[in-house]
């Protein structure tokens, strides 16, 4: 892409496992990440999805550099940051953030939200110390936090308020690009909904390029332009959000989409699922050839053999399959 | 007669800050082989409700204030503990949401499969052995015979899960209470464990109680459903009538307020405020300071649990003297 703001170019994350209590033998790899190539333009949101262990949370530490990349690189508006050295690297942090699942745990407990947002202000910005209180304030307006709760601690709010201190955060260097890995995922029903809307506002008000990871497709699908499928540590499906939901064409996608429980009786019932057999295999030891062969309804003999790339099957809609032209896009349903 | 009657269940919880009103006036009935979900958010009392039946609040700090609960003529709130053994584990029993803290991680799968039928069924060890590897057979967990020997970290998250739905049905239950059995999984193993338990409950004919914050899931798997709020039930109603016509404003809300049913980029709805601090009395509707229909008198009526239409049960007095229409 001419206009890639982030590109991933063959980025593999993959972790040692290790025996033996004095003599550490090396005794298997986890390819948590196993070659992943994207790109995004500025302000793009890119849901990332997949079962627990896909290597979704990895990839989103790879990309911020909080887990270097055993190969492949990042580029971040031109900058190669795998390339960087640690203070360049530190000063480049801060153009990207995170945002983590558990808003409980990603605050300092004996810290107030302003001591919390003060620190992150003057970490790479010099600003007069008079003028913190007006900075914090203003921080805490954008996402919706009363300022009159400055000088309160983590322990007097809510998960959702909680959350939203630690978008502030984030937000407090002006990054150019956030990762937020399963931001709601801890949240009720309806603060869910406040941290979503919140989250793509932000993004469509400050050029935000957002890396939304998530299982929870319909949430996913909602906030994200595009939308990203990984299995074992691969990206096997990718497009645009509608598109990917609606006309998925890799039959992991199809049996994720169709397993999504929908909030209505009468879709329910014309609903069929793909019931997928047994359980991701482990990424220590991944199946030969497609590694989602083993659980796919379609497979045949030659998925066991290679392995297939993502492949454009129109308007940047990807799915690294042999067999989609055979099998046809879309979910079953019994009686449409 | 029904299978289950709960009246007027009360239950709180004495601490240091004041007393918790976790639930409070819920009242519903089951009948054999039904399932009904119970929804709400976290802090709403859908779990307090279905531990209180069983008595497994820890009192204290957790008190039953009061109600009765009458499965099969029996009420389960003042019956002696003898016989209320009797019936718990064997006529109704229970899954949790984490399948890792509620097996024991020092015993073999094995053990805890068989130990409810020698209390309850009274069989000898071998015949129970053979019993319990049929019933993991039935869950779908591959090489049964040998899988039993393992410990539960030797499972996944969904196998797992799977022993322990082996476990509650081994005695098979006239009700099985399932607590947010799914929410630790991922979608497809969610999937699957959802078309194992209507499985089974088709062959059993068991009751089933589910409880989730998920909507999605009581849409596919539930006859009825009781949305509870603040400690309450609120409404209650066929599934097809609660996502169909809701009757009360906060089920409205919620459902306005997830991505699912909603169209792509649009900005969702989201209910104001916070939900209220229980272990202070409110007058009135709970849910009055955040609802976009609330009136003057909304805090302070008395809220009670009234038919708005048949077989829909609202508390809502708005909607029930019609002076509001959702």
């Amino acid at each position: 892409m001419p206009d890639a703001f982030l590109e991933l170019r063959g980025v593999k994350t993959h972790f040692p496992v290790e025996r033996g209590i004095f003599i550490r033998r090396r005794v298997g790899t986890v390819r948590a990440v196993d070659g992943v190539s994207l790109s995004l333009r500025k302000g793009e949101i890119l849901g990332l999805v997949g079962e627990s262990g896909c290597g979704k949370s990895t990839l989103g530490r790879t990309i911020l550099q909080l887990i270097p990349p055993t190969e492949g690189g990042v580029v971040l508006a031109g900058k190669h940051l795998e390339q960087l050295r640690d203070a360049e690297l530190r000063e480049a942090r801060a153009d990207f953030q995170m945002i983590f699942q558990d808003p409980y745990a990603s605050l300092n407990p004996r810290m107030t939200v302003y001591d919390a947002l003060a620190e992150a202000i003057q970490v790479h910005q010099q600003v007069p110390v008079a003028e913190l209180p007006r900075r914090v304030s203003e921080l805490m307006q954008k996402v919706g936090l009363a300022p009159r709760f400055i000088k309160k601690y983590p322990h007097e709010f809510s998960g959702g308020q909680r959350q939203r201190i630690a978008i502030a955060r984030a937000l407090a260097v002006e990054p150019k690009l956030i990762v937020a890995d399963e931001p709601v995922s801890a949240l009720d029903v309806s603060i869910q909904a406040q941290i979503i809307n919140l989250l793509a506002k932000l993004s469509r008000e400050m050029q935000l390029t957002l890396i939304f990871i998530s299982h929870d497709l319909s949430v996913v699908k909602h906030i994200s332009d595009r939308i990203a499928v990984m299995y074992l540590g691969r990206i096997v499906e990718l497009g645009a959000a509608t598109e990917v939901f609606e006309e998925p064409l890799h039959p992991y996608t199809k049996a994720l989409v169709s397993a999504v429980p929908v909030p209505d009786p009468d879709r329910e019932k014309r609903r069929q699922r793909i019931i997928l057999q047994g359980d991701p295999p482990s990424p220590m030891n991944p199946p030969a050839g497609c590694s989602f062969h083993p659980r796919c309804p379609y497979a045949v003999d030659a998925c066991k053999t290679s392995v297939p790339a993502l492949e454009d099957f129109g308007s940047g809609h990807m799915a690294a399959c042999i067999r989609v032209k055979q099998i046809g896009a879309g979910t079953p349903t019994t009686n449409r | 007669m029904s299978l289950l009657t709960v009246q007027n269940l009360r239950a709180s919880f004495h601490t240091r800050h004041g007393v918790v009103r976790a639930v409070q006036d819920v009242s519903f009935s089951l009948e054999k082989g039904e399932t009904i979900g119970i929804v709400g958010e976290s802090g709403s009392g859908k779990s307090v409700t279905c531990y209180s039946l069983l008595r497994l609040i820890p009192q204290p700090p957790g008190r039953l204030e009061g109600g009765r609960a009458l499965f099969d003529g029996v009420d389960l709130l003042s019956c002696p503990q003898n016989q209320l053994r009797a019936i718990r584990g064997k006529r109704i029993s229970m899954i949790f949401q984490d399948p890792m803290t509620s097996l024991n991680p020092y015993l073999r799968i094995e053990e805890q499969l068989i130990e409810p039928l020698l209390i309850h069924d009274g069989l000898d060890r071998s015949e129970a052995v053979i019993r319990a590897v049929t019933a993991l057979e039935d869950v779908g967990v591959p090489g049964a015979a040998q899988r039993i020997r393992c410990y539960p970290h030797e499972f996944s998250g969904g196998m797992r899960q799977r022993v322990m739905i082996a476990m509650a049905l081994i005695t098979r239950p006239e009700l099985l209470i399932a607590d947010e059995p799914t929410t630790a999984l991922d979608v497809t193993v969610q999937a699957q464990i959802l078309e194992l338990i209507k499985k089974l409950q088709l062959e059993l004919g068991t009751a089933v109680i589910w409880i989730s914050h998920d909507l999605g899931v009581v849409a596919g798997f539930c006859q009825r459903v009781l949305v509870m709020y603040a400690g309450r039930i609120v409404e209650t109603a066929s599934t097809e009538a609660i996502f169909k016509r809701p009757k009360h404003p906060y089920n409205r809300a919620l459902q306005k307020s997830i991505p699912a049913l909603q169209a792509r980029g649009a900005e969702l709805y989201t209910i104001p405020g916070l939900p209220p601090d229980l272990s202070k009395t409110l007058p009135g509707c709970a849910f009055a300071p955040r609802c976009e229909f609330a009136e003057e008198a909304c805090r302070s009526a008395d809220i009670q649990l009234r038919g708005v239409e048949a077989a829909h049960d609202s508390a809502c007095i708005r909607v029930q003297n019609g002076t509001v229409k959702l």
